[in-house]
Protein backbone atom coordinates (compact mmCIF):
# COMPACT_ATOMS: atom_id res chain seq x y z
CA UNK A 1 0.00 0.00 0.00
CA UNK A 2 1.20 3.52 -0.77
CA UNK A 3 2.32 5.26 2.41
CA UNK A 4 0.34 8.33 3.40
CA UNK A 5 3.48 10.38 3.88
CA UNK A 6 6.84 9.42 2.56
CA UNK A 7 10.21 11.12 2.77
CA UNK A 8 12.85 9.71 0.43
CA UNK A 9 16.47 10.76 0.72
CA UNK A 10 15.54 14.17 2.06
CA UNK A 11 18.36 16.63 2.66
CA UNK A 12 17.89 20.09 4.08
CA UNK A 13 20.48 22.67 5.06
CA UNK A 14 20.33 26.11 6.60
CA UNK A 15 23.41 27.78 5.18
CA UNK A 16 26.27 25.43 5.96
CA UNK A 17 24.33 23.64 8.68
CA UNK A 18 22.97 20.38 7.25
CA UNK A 19 19.94 19.60 9.36
CA UNK A 20 18.42 16.62 7.53
CA UNK A 21 20.77 14.12 5.87
CA UNK A 22 19.45 11.70 3.32
CA UNK A 23 16.48 11.02 5.56
CA UNK A 24 13.85 8.45 4.63
CA UNK A 25 10.65 7.70 6.49
CA UNK A 26 7.30 6.17 5.53
CA UNK A 27 4.12 6.71 7.49
CA UNK A 28 1.04 4.63 6.69
CA UNK A 29 -2.46 6.07 6.54
CA UNK A 30 -3.99 6.24 10.02
CA UNK A 31 -0.68 5.47 11.66
CA UNK A 32 0.67 7.34 14.68
CA UNK A 33 4.42 7.89 14.51
CA UNK A 34 6.43 9.75 17.13
CA UNK A 35 9.68 11.51 16.37
CA UNK A 36 12.07 11.56 19.29
CA UNK A 37 15.65 12.71 19.51
CA UNK A 38 17.91 15.32 21.03
CA UNK A 39 17.29 19.00 20.62
CA UNK A 40 18.49 20.05 17.18
CA UNK A 41 18.17 16.55 15.71
CA UNK A 42 15.73 17.84 13.09
CA UNK A 43 12.25 16.96 14.39
CA UNK A 44 10.72 20.36 13.74
CA UNK A 45 12.42 20.64 10.38
CA UNK A 46 10.93 17.33 9.19
CA UNK A 47 7.43 18.48 10.08
CA UNK A 48 7.91 21.87 8.42
CA UNK A 49 9.17 20.15 5.26
CA UNK A 50 6.06 17.97 5.09
CA UNK A 51 3.82 21.04 5.48
CA UNK A 52 5.99 22.82 2.87
CA UNK A 53 6.91 25.61 5.27
CA UNK A 54 10.49 24.71 4.35
CA UNK A 55 11.82 23.81 0.94
CA UNK A 56 14.03 20.74 0.82
CA UNK A 57 17.37 20.75 -0.98
CA UNK A 58 17.37 17.17 -2.17
CA UNK A 59 15.14 14.09 -2.16
CA UNK A 60 11.36 14.01 -2.35
CA UNK A 61 8.37 14.29 -0.03
CA UNK A 62 5.33 12.30 -1.16
CA UNK A 63 1.74 12.56 -0.03
CA UNK A 64 -0.26 9.53 -1.17
CA UNK A 65 2.56 8.87 -3.61
CA UNK A 66 2.28 12.34 -5.11
CA UNK A 67 5.44 14.45 -5.10
CA UNK A 68 4.46 17.52 -3.09
CA UNK A 69 7.99 18.86 -2.71
CA UNK A 70 8.39 19.67 -6.41
CA UNK A 71 9.68 23.21 -6.83
CA UNK A 72 7.11 25.68 -8.07
CA UNK A 73 4.14 23.63 -6.93
CA UNK A 74 1.33 25.51 -5.20
CA UNK A 75 1.66 24.56 -1.52
CA UNK A 76 -1.88 25.55 -0.54
CA UNK A 77 -3.74 22.42 -1.72
CA UNK A 78 -1.23 20.34 0.24
CA UNK A 79 -1.60 22.45 3.36
CA UNK A 80 -5.35 21.89 3.27
CA UNK A 81 -4.68 18.19 3.66
CA UNK A 82 -1.78 18.43 6.11
CA UNK A 83 -2.31 20.38 9.32
CA UNK A 84 0.36 21.42 11.81
CA UNK A 85 0.25 22.48 15.45
CA UNK A 86 3.16 24.46 16.83
CA UNK A 87 4.94 24.40 20.16
CA UNK A 88 4.05 28.08 20.73
CA UNK A 89 0.34 27.73 19.74
CA UNK A 90 0.51 30.67 17.31
CA UNK A 91 -3.13 31.59 17.69
CA UNK A 92 -4.08 34.88 16.06
CA UNK A 93 -4.20 37.25 19.05
CA UNK A 94 -6.54 39.78 17.43
CA UNK A 95 -9.27 37.21 16.75
CA UNK A 96 -11.69 35.42 19.01
CA UNK A 97 -11.36 31.68 19.48
CA UNK A 98 -14.17 31.06 17.01
CA UNK A 99 -12.69 33.41 14.42
CA UNK A 100 -9.31 31.71 14.79
CA UNK A 101 -11.00 28.48 13.78
CA UNK A 102 -13.32 29.81 11.08
CA UNK A 103 -10.84 32.07 9.27
CA UNK A 104 -9.34 29.34 7.09
CA UNK A 105 -12.68 27.52 6.82
CA UNK A 106 -14.19 30.54 5.12
CA UNK A 107 -11.15 31.89 3.25
CA UNK A 108 -9.55 28.61 2.18
CA UNK A 109 -12.33 26.02 2.09
CA UNK A 110 -14.96 28.55 1.06
CA UNK A 111 -17.47 27.58 3.73
CA UNK A 112 -20.23 30.05 4.53
CA UNK A 113 -19.80 31.80 7.84
CA UNK A 114 -22.72 29.91 9.39
CA UNK A 115 -21.41 26.50 8.38
CA UNK A 116 -17.94 27.48 9.55
CA UNK A 117 -19.17 28.70 12.91
CA UNK A 118 -21.17 25.54 13.35
CA UNK A 119 -18.14 23.38 12.68
CA UNK A 120 -16.11 25.44 15.15
CA UNK A 121 -18.81 25.16 17.80
CA UNK A 122 -19.06 21.40 17.38
CA UNK A 123 -15.34 20.94 17.82
CA UNK A 124 -15.13 23.34 20.76
CA UNK A 125 -17.95 21.46 22.44
CA UNK A 126 -16.36 18.10 21.75
CA UNK A 127 -13.13 19.21 23.42
CA UNK A 128 -14.76 21.01 26.35
CA UNK A 129 -14.11 24.57 25.24
CA UNK A 130 -17.61 25.67 24.25
CA UNK A 131 -17.63 28.43 26.87
CA UNK A 132 -14.47 29.94 25.37
CA UNK A 133 -15.89 30.48 21.89
CA UNK A 134 -15.96 34.25 22.23
CA UNK A 135 -12.77 34.64 24.27
CA UNK A 136 -9.51 36.03 22.93
CA UNK A 137 -6.31 33.99 23.09
CA UNK A 138 -4.74 36.06 25.87
CA UNK A 139 -7.71 35.27 28.08
CA UNK A 140 -6.99 31.53 27.90
CA UNK A 141 -4.55 29.32 29.78
CA UNK A 142 -1.70 27.80 27.78
CA UNK A 143 -3.42 24.44 27.75
CA UNK A 144 -6.64 25.98 26.46
CA UNK A 145 -4.76 27.91 23.80
CA UNK A 146 -3.04 24.79 22.58
CA UNK A 147 -6.33 22.89 22.48
CA UNK A 148 -7.79 25.70 20.37
CA UNK A 149 -4.76 25.51 18.08
CA UNK A 150 -5.35 21.78 17.63
CA UNK A 151 -9.03 22.40 16.93
CA UNK A 152 -8.11 25.10 14.43
CA UNK A 153 -6.01 22.57 12.53
CA UNK A 154 -8.61 19.79 12.91
CA UNK A 155 -11.41 21.97 11.61
CA UNK A 156 -9.78 21.82 8.17
CA UNK A 157 -10.37 18.05 8.34
CA UNK A 158 -6.79 17.25 7.39
CA UNK A 159 -5.71 13.75 6.44
CA UNK A 160 -2.41 14.23 8.23
CA UNK A 161 -1.78 16.18 11.42
CA UNK A 162 1.73 17.19 12.44
CA UNK A 163 2.22 17.97 16.13
CA UNK A 164 5.42 19.77 17.04
CA UNK A 165 6.17 19.45 20.75
CA UNK A 166 2.73 20.70 21.53
CA UNK A 167 3.17 20.40 25.29
CA UNK A 168 6.69 21.80 25.65
CA UNK A 169 5.57 25.34 26.37
CA UNK A 170 3.03 24.26 28.99
CA UNK A 171 3.10 24.05 32.76
CA UNK A 172 3.17 20.39 33.83
CA UNK A 173 -0.38 20.44 35.17
CA UNK A 174 -1.70 21.57 31.78
CA UNK A 175 0.01 18.85 29.73
CA UNK A 176 -2.61 16.21 30.44
CA UNK A 177 -5.56 18.06 28.96
CA UNK A 178 -3.68 18.62 25.69
CA UNK A 179 -2.48 15.02 25.44
CA UNK A 180 -6.06 13.85 26.03
CA UNK A 181 -7.04 15.61 22.82
CA UNK A 182 -4.37 13.68 20.94
CA UNK A 183 -5.47 10.40 22.55
CA UNK A 184 -8.95 11.05 21.29
CA UNK A 185 -7.66 11.55 17.74
CA UNK A 186 -5.87 8.22 17.57
CA UNK A 187 -7.92 5.70 15.68
CA UNK A 188 -10.11 8.33 14.02
CA UNK A 189 -8.37 7.58 10.73
CA UNK A 190 -6.16 10.65 10.80
CA UNK A 191 -2.44 10.12 10.32
CA UNK A 192 -0.43 11.59 13.19
CA UNK A 193 3.22 12.56 13.18
CA UNK A 194 4.27 13.72 16.61
CA UNK A 195 7.55 15.39 17.56
CA UNK A 196 7.82 15.08 21.31
CA UNK A 197 9.99 15.04 24.41
CA UNK A 198 7.27 13.23 26.39
CA UNK A 199 8.68 9.71 26.27
CA UNK A 200 5.90 8.12 28.28
CA UNK A 201 3.34 9.63 25.96
CA UNK A 202 5.25 8.56 22.84
CA UNK A 203 5.39 5.04 24.16
CA UNK A 204 1.69 4.97 24.97
CA UNK A 205 0.26 6.53 21.82
CA UNK A 206 2.56 5.52 19.00
CA UNK A 207 2.26 2.69 16.54
CA UNK A 208 5.91 3.30 15.77
CA UNK A 209 8.61 5.45 17.31
CA UNK A 210 11.35 7.03 15.23
CA UNK A 211 14.59 8.05 16.89
CA UNK A 212 16.44 10.79 15.03
CA UNK A 213 20.09 11.51 15.33
CA UNK A 214 21.77 14.42 13.54
CA UNK A 215 19.14 14.59 10.84
CA UNK A 216 18.81 10.91 10.01
CA UNK A 217 16.68 8.07 11.27
CA UNK A 218 18.90 6.13 13.64
CA UNK A 219 16.24 3.66 14.69
CA UNK A 220 12.57 3.07 14.05
CA UNK A 221 10.28 0.41 15.47
CA UNK A 222 7.44 -0.38 17.81
CA UNK A 223 7.41 1.57 21.08
CA UNK A 224 8.17 -1.52 23.09
CA UNK A 225 11.16 -2.30 20.90
CA UNK A 226 12.61 1.22 20.76
CA UNK A 227 12.05 1.96 24.43
CA UNK A 228 12.39 -1.58 25.76
CA UNK A 229 15.22 -2.98 23.69
CA UNK A 230 16.87 -0.22 21.64
CA UNK A 231 19.29 -1.66 19.11
CA UNK A 232 21.16 1.47 18.18
CA UNK A 233 23.83 2.64 20.56
CA UNK A 234 22.83 6.30 20.14
CA UNK A 235 19.23 5.48 21.01
CA UNK A 236 20.42 3.72 24.15
CA UNK A 237 22.54 6.70 25.12
CA UNK A 238 19.70 9.14 24.45
CA UNK A 239 17.20 7.15 26.49
CA UNK A 240 19.66 6.79 29.35
CA UNK A 241 20.16 10.54 29.37
CA UNK A 242 16.44 11.29 29.23
CA UNK A 243 15.65 8.82 32.01
CA UNK A 244 18.32 10.09 34.34
CA UNK A 245 16.70 13.54 34.27
CA UNK B 1 7.86 77.14 38.51
CA UNK B 2 8.98 78.45 35.13
CA UNK B 3 5.47 79.58 34.45
CA UNK B 4 5.28 81.39 37.81
CA UNK B 5 8.59 83.11 37.10
CA UNK B 6 7.33 84.21 33.72
CA UNK B 7 4.06 85.52 35.16
CA UNK B 8 5.84 87.41 37.92
CA UNK B 9 8.89 88.80 36.13
CA UNK B 10 7.96 89.32 32.53
CA UNK B 11 5.43 92.11 33.31
CA UNK B 12 8.18 93.93 35.24
CA UNK B 13 10.50 94.05 32.27
CA UNK B 14 11.10 97.60 31.04
CA UNK B 15 9.44 97.19 27.65
CA UNK B 16 6.65 94.85 28.67
CA UNK B 17 4.01 97.41 27.88
CA UNK B 18 5.11 97.73 24.34
CA UNK B 19 5.38 93.94 23.84
CA UNK B 20 1.99 93.50 25.39
CA UNK B 21 0.52 95.94 22.95
CA UNK B 22 2.07 94.40 19.87
CA UNK B 23 1.73 90.68 20.75
CA UNK B 24 -1.25 90.40 23.07
CA UNK B 25 -3.58 93.11 21.88
CA UNK B 26 -7.06 91.89 22.76
CA UNK B 27 -8.76 94.27 20.37
CA UNK B 28 -6.56 93.04 17.56
CA UNK B 29 -7.36 89.44 18.46
CA UNK B 30 -11.06 90.09 18.23
CA UNK B 31 -10.61 91.75 14.90
CA UNK B 32 -8.41 89.03 13.37
CA UNK B 33 -10.13 85.97 14.80
CA UNK B 34 -12.82 85.52 12.12
CA UNK B 35 -10.32 85.99 9.29
CA UNK B 36 -7.83 83.57 10.83
CA UNK B 37 -10.44 80.94 11.54
CA UNK B 38 -11.63 81.30 8.00
CA UNK B 39 -8.10 80.82 6.70
CA UNK B 40 -7.57 77.91 9.09
CA UNK B 41 -10.43 76.17 7.37
CA UNK B 42 -8.12 75.83 4.35
CA UNK B 43 -5.48 74.15 6.56
CA UNK B 44 -8.12 71.71 7.73
CA UNK B 45 -9.18 71.00 4.17
CA UNK B 46 -5.60 70.37 2.99
CA UNK B 47 -5.12 68.09 6.00
CA UNK B 48 -8.37 66.29 5.28
CA UNK B 49 -7.65 65.49 1.67
CA UNK B 50 -3.97 64.64 2.03
CA UNK B 51 -4.42 62.28 4.99
CA UNK B 52 -6.37 59.49 3.25
CA UNK B 53 -4.11 59.76 0.20
CA UNK B 54 -1.06 59.48 2.44
CA UNK B 55 -2.39 56.40 4.21
CA UNK B 56 -3.26 54.59 1.01
CA UNK B 57 0.02 55.44 -0.72
CA UNK B 58 2.06 54.60 2.39
CA UNK B 59 0.36 51.24 2.80
CA UNK B 60 1.02 50.32 -0.83
CA UNK B 61 4.66 51.36 -0.52
CA UNK B 62 5.07 49.40 2.71
CA UNK B 63 3.51 46.31 1.13
CA UNK B 64 5.82 46.69 -1.86
CA UNK B 65 8.84 46.89 0.43
CA UNK B 66 7.71 43.85 2.38
CA UNK B 67 7.02 41.69 -0.67
CA UNK B 68 8.99 38.46 -0.64
CA UNK B 69 8.80 37.01 -4.10
CA UNK B 70 12.24 37.14 -5.78
CA UNK B 71 10.54 38.38 -8.96
CA UNK B 72 9.45 41.54 -7.14
CA UNK B 73 12.99 42.65 -6.37
CA UNK B 74 12.72 45.77 -8.61
CA UNK B 75 9.49 46.75 -6.84
CA UNK B 76 11.22 46.49 -3.47
CA UNK B 77 14.10 48.60 -4.77
CA UNK B 78 11.78 51.29 -6.10
CA UNK B 79 9.81 51.45 -2.87
CA UNK B 80 13.00 51.73 -0.84
CA UNK B 81 14.34 54.47 -3.12
CA UNK B 82 11.06 56.36 -2.83
CA UNK B 83 11.04 56.40 0.98
CA UNK B 84 14.73 57.34 1.08
CA UNK B 85 14.35 60.24 -1.34
CA UNK B 86 11.15 61.54 0.25
CA UNK B 87 12.56 61.47 3.74
CA UNK B 88 15.98 62.72 2.71
CA UNK B 89 14.89 66.21 1.64
CA UNK B 90 13.18 68.82 3.88
CA UNK B 91 9.42 69.05 3.36
CA UNK B 92 9.68 72.70 2.54
CA UNK B 93 12.01 71.99 -0.39
CA UNK B 94 9.61 69.48 -1.89
CA UNK B 95 6.84 72.04 -1.57
CA UNK B 96 8.91 74.64 -3.42
CA UNK B 97 10.09 72.19 -6.08
CA UNK B 98 6.74 70.55 -6.79
CA UNK B 99 4.51 73.51 -5.93
CA UNK B 100 6.33 75.96 -8.20
CA UNK B 101 7.83 73.45 -10.61
CA UNK B 102 4.80 71.56 -11.84
CA UNK B 103 2.48 74.57 -12.37
CA UNK B 104 5.45 76.16 -14.14
CA UNK B 105 5.11 73.52 -16.87
CA UNK B 106 2.19 75.52 -18.20
CA UNK B 107 -0.65 73.16 -17.31
CA UNK B 108 -4.27 74.27 -17.76
CA UNK B 109 -6.50 75.27 -14.87
CA UNK B 110 -7.18 73.67 -12.40
CA UNK B 111 -3.95 71.69 -12.79
CA UNK B 112 -1.75 74.74 -12.44
CA UNK B 113 -2.78 75.52 -8.86
CA UNK B 114 0.03 75.85 -6.32
CA UNK B 115 -2.48 74.72 -3.72
CA UNK B 116 -2.94 71.41 -5.54
CA UNK B 117 0.75 70.78 -6.08
CA UNK B 118 1.71 72.01 -2.65
CA UNK B 119 -0.68 69.44 -1.21
CA UNK B 120 0.77 66.78 -3.51
CA UNK B 121 4.28 67.60 -2.28
CA UNK B 122 3.11 67.32 1.31
CA UNK B 123 1.43 63.99 0.54
CA UNK B 124 4.51 62.66 -1.21
CA UNK B 125 6.87 63.35 1.66
CA UNK B 126 4.50 62.20 4.37
CA UNK B 127 3.71 58.97 2.54
CA UNK B 128 7.44 58.24 2.74
CA UNK B 129 7.43 58.64 6.52
CA UNK B 130 4.17 56.84 7.08
CA UNK B 131 5.28 53.97 4.83
CA UNK B 132 8.22 53.41 7.16
CA UNK B 133 5.88 53.34 10.14
CA UNK B 134 3.70 50.71 8.44
CA UNK B 135 6.78 48.72 7.48
CA UNK B 136 8.02 48.69 11.06
CA UNK B 137 4.58 47.49 12.15
CA UNK B 138 4.53 44.70 9.59
CA UNK B 139 8.04 43.63 10.58
CA UNK B 140 7.04 43.54 14.23
CA UNK B 141 4.51 40.75 13.64
CA UNK B 142 6.28 37.52 14.50
CA UNK B 143 7.15 35.15 11.69
CA UNK B 144 5.29 32.36 13.50
CA UNK B 145 2.01 34.17 12.81
CA UNK B 146 2.66 33.89 9.10
CA UNK B 147 3.67 30.26 9.49
CA UNK B 148 0.41 29.54 11.30
CA UNK B 149 -1.67 31.28 8.64
CA UNK B 150 0.17 29.73 5.70
CA UNK B 151 0.01 26.28 7.29
CA UNK B 152 -3.78 26.56 7.25
CA UNK B 153 -3.66 27.09 3.49
CA UNK B 154 -4.11 30.86 3.40
CA UNK B 155 -2.33 32.53 0.49
CA UNK B 156 0.34 35.10 1.23
CA UNK B 157 -2.09 37.90 0.30
CA UNK B 158 -4.77 36.48 2.61
CA UNK B 159 -2.18 36.10 5.35
CA UNK B 160 -1.18 39.74 4.98
CA UNK B 161 -4.77 40.95 4.85
CA UNK B 162 -6.28 38.95 7.71
CA UNK B 163 -3.39 38.11 10.01
CA UNK B 164 -0.39 40.41 9.61
CA UNK B 165 -1.86 43.82 8.75
CA UNK B 166 -4.53 43.97 11.47
CA UNK B 167 -1.88 43.29 14.11
CA UNK B 168 0.65 45.62 12.49
CA UNK B 169 -1.73 48.55 12.21
CA UNK B 170 -2.88 48.20 15.81
CA UNK B 171 0.70 48.47 16.98
CA UNK B 172 1.52 51.58 14.97
CA UNK B 173 -1.53 53.69 15.73
CA UNK B 174 0.43 55.89 18.17
CA UNK B 175 3.34 56.70 15.80
CA UNK B 176 0.83 57.25 13.01
CA UNK B 177 -1.01 59.81 15.13
CA UNK B 178 2.32 61.40 15.88
CA UNK B 179 2.90 61.87 12.16
CA UNK B 180 -0.58 63.31 11.85
CA UNK B 181 0.24 65.94 14.46
CA UNK B 182 3.30 66.93 12.43
CA UNK B 183 1.33 66.98 9.23
CA UNK B 184 -1.30 69.22 10.81
CA UNK B 185 1.45 71.78 11.46
CA UNK B 186 3.33 71.31 8.21
CA UNK B 187 0.20 72.11 6.24
CA UNK B 188 1.06 75.75 6.99
CA UNK B 189 4.17 75.40 4.83
CA UNK B 190 1.97 75.29 1.75
CA UNK B 191 1.34 79.00 2.37
CA UNK B 192 4.91 79.71 1.31
CA UNK B 193 3.97 79.09 -2.30
CA UNK B 194 0.81 81.20 -2.29
CA UNK B 195 -2.41 79.80 -0.83
CA UNK B 196 -3.84 81.95 1.91
CA UNK B 197 -4.11 79.64 4.84
CA UNK B 198 -3.85 80.69 8.46
CA UNK B 199 -0.13 81.42 8.67
CA UNK B 200 -0.25 83.63 5.61
CA UNK B 201 -3.44 85.36 6.71
CA UNK B 202 -1.74 86.11 10.04
CA UNK B 203 1.18 87.60 8.09
CA UNK B 204 -1.17 89.78 6.09
CA UNK B 205 -2.91 91.01 9.24
CA UNK B 206 0.42 91.62 10.92
CA UNK B 207 1.59 93.85 8.08
CA UNK B 208 -1.70 95.65 7.80
CA UNK B 209 -1.98 96.53 11.50
CA UNK B 210 1.75 96.57 12.31
CA UNK B 211 0.99 94.21 15.17
CA UNK B 212 2.21 90.66 15.94
CA UNK B 213 -0.93 89.58 17.77
CA UNK B 214 -2.30 87.66 14.74
CA UNK B 215 0.70 85.30 14.96
CA UNK B 216 0.04 84.64 18.61
CA UNK B 217 -3.57 83.98 17.77
CA UNK B 218 -2.56 81.61 14.95
CA UNK B 219 -0.35 79.71 17.39
CA UNK B 220 -3.27 79.40 19.81
CA UNK B 221 -5.52 78.08 17.06
CA UNK B 222 -2.92 75.45 16.13
CA UNK B 223 -2.57 74.44 19.76
CA UNK B 224 -6.31 74.05 20.08
CA UNK B 225 -6.08 71.28 17.50
CA UNK B 226 -2.68 69.71 18.12
CA UNK B 227 -2.84 69.45 21.91
CA UNK B 228 -5.93 67.21 21.97
CA UNK B 229 -4.35 65.15 19.17
CA UNK B 230 -1.11 64.82 21.13
CA UNK B 231 -2.93 63.83 24.31
CA UNK B 232 -4.83 61.18 22.38
CA UNK B 233 -1.53 59.87 21.01
CA UNK B 234 -0.05 59.63 24.49
CA UNK B 235 -3.10 57.87 25.79
CA UNK B 236 -2.93 55.29 22.99
CA UNK B 237 0.81 54.80 23.54
CA UNK B 238 0.27 53.95 27.16
CA UNK B 239 -2.62 51.69 26.44
CA UNK B 240 -0.59 49.82 23.82
CA UNK B 241 2.34 49.50 26.25
CA UNK B 242 0.09 48.15 28.95
CA UNK B 243 -1.42 45.68 26.55
CA UNK B 244 1.94 44.29 25.45
CA UNK B 245 3.71 44.60 28.79
CA UNK B 246 2.96 41.00 29.61
CA UNK B 247 5.51 39.82 27.08
CA UNK B 248 8.07 42.50 27.84
CA UNK B 249 10.95 42.38 30.27
CA UNK B 250 10.70 45.06 32.91
CA UNK B 251 14.20 46.52 32.86
N1 LIG C 1 15.17 28.80 10.11
C1 LIG C 1 16.35 28.27 10.48
N2 LIG C 1 17.50 28.88 10.14
C2 LIG C 1 18.69 28.35 10.49
N3 LIG C 1 18.84 27.22 11.19
C3 LIG C 1 17.74 26.58 11.57
C4 LIG C 1 16.43 27.07 11.24
N4 LIG C 1 15.52 26.21 11.74
C5 LIG C 1 16.22 25.25 12.36
N5 LIG C 1 17.54 25.44 12.26
C6 LIG C 1 18.60 24.57 12.77
O1 LIG C 1 18.29 23.27 12.38
C7 LIG C 1 18.65 22.34 13.38
C8 LIG C 1 17.50 21.41 13.66
O2 LIG C 1 16.45 22.18 14.17
P1 LIG C 1 15.04 21.56 14.56
O3 LIG C 1 14.24 22.72 15.03
O4 LIG C 1 14.51 20.78 13.43
O5 LIG C 1 15.42 20.60 15.75
P2 LIG C 1 14.46 19.89 16.77
O6 LIG C 1 14.79 18.45 16.74
O7 LIG C 1 13.06 20.26 16.50
O8 LIG C 1 14.94 20.49 18.14
P3 LIG C 1 14.11 20.84 19.47
O9 LIG C 1 13.93 19.56 20.19
O10 LIG C 1 15.01 21.77 20.21
O11 LIG C 1 12.83 21.47 19.02
C9 LIG C 1 19.11 23.12 14.57
O12 LIG C 1 20.53 23.08 14.59
C10 LIG C 1 18.64 24.52 14.28
O13 LIG C 1 19.55 25.44 14.79
MG1 LIG D 1 11.66 21.43 17.53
Amino acid sequence: MTPKVSLRGVTKSFGTNTVLRDLSLDVAAGEVVSLIGASGSGKTTILRCINLLEQIDDGVVLLDGDEISAIGRDPNPVRRRVGIVFQSFNLFPHMSVTRNITLALTKVLGLGSEAATQRATELLTRFGLADKAGAFPDQLSGGQQQRVAIIRALAMQPEVLLLDEITSALDPELVGEVLDVVRELKGSGITLLIATHEMAFAREISDRVCFLHAGSVAEIGSPSQVFGAPRDERTQQFLRRVRSN
Amino acid sequence: MVLAAVVVFVPRMPRWDRVKKSFFDVEQMRDSLPRLLDAFWLDIKIFAWTTPAIFIAALLIALARNSRSPALFPVRMLAAAYTDVMRGVPVILWIYLVGFGVPGLGLERPFNSPLLWGSVALGMTYSGYVAEVFRAGIDSVHESQRAAARSLGLSSAQTMRHVVLPQAVRRVVPPLLNDMVSLQKDVALVSLIGPIEILRQAGIDKSKFANFTPFVLAALIFLAVTIPLTRLTDYLWHRERRRTSGTRVAA
